[in-house]
């Protein structure tokens, strides 16, 4: 977005609260990589040139992505600048930072979709004596203590951590709710590559039916690892993690679990399965013309999701096998420092596409926000260059003397919630 | 595409009545709390009586056309009179319906001609459970099968998805295969 609005010449600041890439920095667990492969991530005017395009990047080289980055397009950033509240004002919208108070004529809130990890009501209920972390606390198995571990959540979060925690010698039992089934790899080529080409990715908000649900799907299931292996749960089963339903509470010290999990495995791979019949399409369609260089492998489908037959509905947490549990629940953002009366009753900004129902006030970063890619790296500058146009004849037509407008965010860039 | 819009579907099923229910309640979401009611009159042994007419919803009381009874008892080898089902077979006709009208309402929203849908339902229970015989064993189901039966206009991938949907949107599923509170209160007690 600074990119953007410098090249229309509008004035601006990026207020970050720590360093450029902080979320990157301070907010993930040790191994973690990108799920996207290094080529996707293409912002305006800057892209991967490295050696290994098809590589996932590491925490350290995501945060050298983005420095390099705010280098190249010189990014007015503000660094150690905590926002902690804005309103509305005559003009515009007040901000006030831990370095005294900014007004602007137009404020673009990319401070992300995932501060703060979701954790549900009833964790209050755990017994003493079991272990509770959130993904933000997380950062090796190392660090858990010795025995059973329970994942709950079963997206890219879920499925990541249940993967490196049943490696190290801990026995995972991972409570599944919704989710995404998603192979790293599909015909030759990563599964985001097809997505890309066949403009899955690219799909933008007016088109889909019900964008409240588009904008609520969970993240996928995939890790981006050098070995490019599966973190489905078939993949996880074969490492021995022990499959149970959606935790739904915990009584007595006992977790209860839903009796749901052979439908959300159908669900799942149902869906999948019809990602991979559009590729295939698409393919076959591009493999005529002649569009598609080189041979593909032939199409195929993944074996369907193995659910034990009756997998266990609760589990005693007091008994000692389950010594840590994290919560891969899910994150949101954090508006607790907004004042500006936008939020629905669900807590959500109430946007069309980025424009926040307040004017002059804009959004970057959130899930389906213009396009189905709007929350990854590579689709922070189709958005960006869509809202600063709008934000551009915004201030063209607000009548005021000077046409000076500053944009801040609370974050450096739009967090993008890969990871979660 | 236009051979897809323009075809016409009838499972019985108001599908605009259904999406118009739904975009106005999304905006009034104080008038989609509902409560169902039910009262059982003990007739004699294990036969009860339980009668279904009024419920809440849409902000207020509602009722059905007509008063409906149900049966319950429990068979023979059991030493009862067995007029009526079992309460726990009950359970079993209520998630059948429910999915069941789910499959419909979903096939009709899809665009899904459906010519007949039969679900086998079993659900397995060991009596040890009920009969006190051994306090690890539960009372109720261990497992249930549902098995649809199911001849439409669609490929089977669409016909396993709209099943698959059904289960997801469907109350009694939800309330089977997750736990509920729920409080029993006595309200009058004679004693002579």
């Amino acid at each position: 977005m600074s990119r953007c609005l410098a090249r229309r010449s509008i004035d601006h600041a990026v207020l970050e609260r720590g360093e450029v890439a902080n979320s990157w920095r301070t907010e993930r667990w040790d191994s973690l990589r990108l799920l996207t492969p290094n080529w996707h991530s293409r912002l305006p005017g800057y892209r991967y040139e490295g050696a290994d395009p098809d590589g996932y990047r590491t925490m350290p080289e995501t945060v050298a992505f983005f420095q390099g980055y705010a280098r190249k397009i010189s990014a007015p950033v503000r660094t150690n600048t905590t926002v902690t509240g804005v309103r509305r004002t005559e003009e515009g919208y007040a901000v006030a930072t831990s370095s005294g108070e900014w007004r602007c004529r137009a404020l673009v809130l990319a401070a992300g979709a995932c501060n703060v990890p979701t954790v549900p009501a009833f964790a209050a209920e755990l017994p003493s004596g079991v272990a509770a972390l959130t993904p933000f606390q997380y950062r090796n198995p190392r660090e858990l203590e010795p025995g059973g571990v329970l994942v709950v959540g079963a997206s890219a979060t879920g499925v990541q951590l249940a993967d490196e925690i049943q490696r190290s010698g801990r026995a995972v039992t991972l409570a599944v709710g919704e989710h995404i089934r998603m192979p790293r790899r599909y015909r030759g080529r990563d599964i985001l590559w097809w997505m890309d080409q066949t403009g899955v990715l690219g799909q933008r908000y007016e088109e889909v039916e019900d964008l409240t649900r588009a904008r609520n799907v969970p993240s996928l299931q995939l890790a981006g690892y050098a070995d490019c292996r599966n973190v489905d749960l078939n993949a996880l089963t074969a490492l021995g993690v022990k499959l149970v339903g959606r935790l739904v509470g915990i009584r007595d010290g006992v977790a209860q679990f839903s009796g749901s999990l052979p439908n959300q495995a159908a669900l799942s791979d149902l869906k999948m399965n019809r990602l991979l019949d559009l590729i295939d399409e698409w393919a076959g369609r591009n493999e005529v013309m002649g569009e598609l260089s080189g041979s593909l492998p032939p199409p195929h489908r993944f074996e369907r999701t193995r659910i034990p037959a009756s997998p266990p509905l609760s589990l005693d947490l007091k008994r000692g096998e389950i010594r840590s549990v994290i919560w891969a629940t899910g994150f949101r953002p954090d508006y607790s420092w907004l004042e500006v009366p936008v939020l629905d009753r669900k807590g959500r900004i109430r946007h069309d596409g980025g424009v926040v129902d307040s004017p002059g006030l804009y959004l970057m970063g959130m899930q389906f926000m213009r396009r189905r890619k709007s929350a990854l790296i590579d689709g922070a500058g189709d958005d960006a260059r869509e809202l600063s146009a709008h934000l551009a004849s915004y201030l063209d037509g607000t009548q005021v003397q000077f046409a000076r407008a500053r944009s801040d965010a609370a974050d450096s860039f739009a967090f993008l919630n890969t990871s979660g | 595409m236009s051979t897809e819009t323009e075809k016409q579907v009838q499972n019985g099923v108001n599908v605009d009545a259904l999406l118009g229910a739904r975009e106005a309640l999304s905006k009034a979401p104080e008038a989609a709390k509902f409560n169902w009611r039910a009262s059982c009159t003990w007739m004699t042994g294990t036969h009860s009586q339980t009668s279904i007419q009024s419920f809440f919803g849409l902000g207020q009381q509602q009722s059905h056309k007509t008063e409906f009874t149900f049966d319950t008892d429990h068979p023979e080898i059991f030493a009862s009179e067995d007029k009526g089902a079992t309460p726990v077979e009950m359970v079993l006709a209520g998630l059948a319906g429910c999915l069941t009208a789910g499959v419909a309402s979903i096939a009709q929203l899809r665009k899904i001609q459906l010519r007949s849908v039969k679900a086998t339902l079993e659900g397995a229970m060991d009596i040890q459970g009920i009969l006190g015989i051994d306090g690890d064993v539960r009372n109720g189901f261990n497992d249930i099968k549902v098995s649809f039966d199911i001849d439409a206009d669609a490929s089977k991938e669409d016909i396993e998805a709209l099943v698959a949907q059904s289960q997801k949107r469907s109350a009694v599923y939800d309330v089977i295969t997750n736990p509920t509170n729920v409080a029993v209160s006595v309200n009058k007690v004679s004693v002579n």
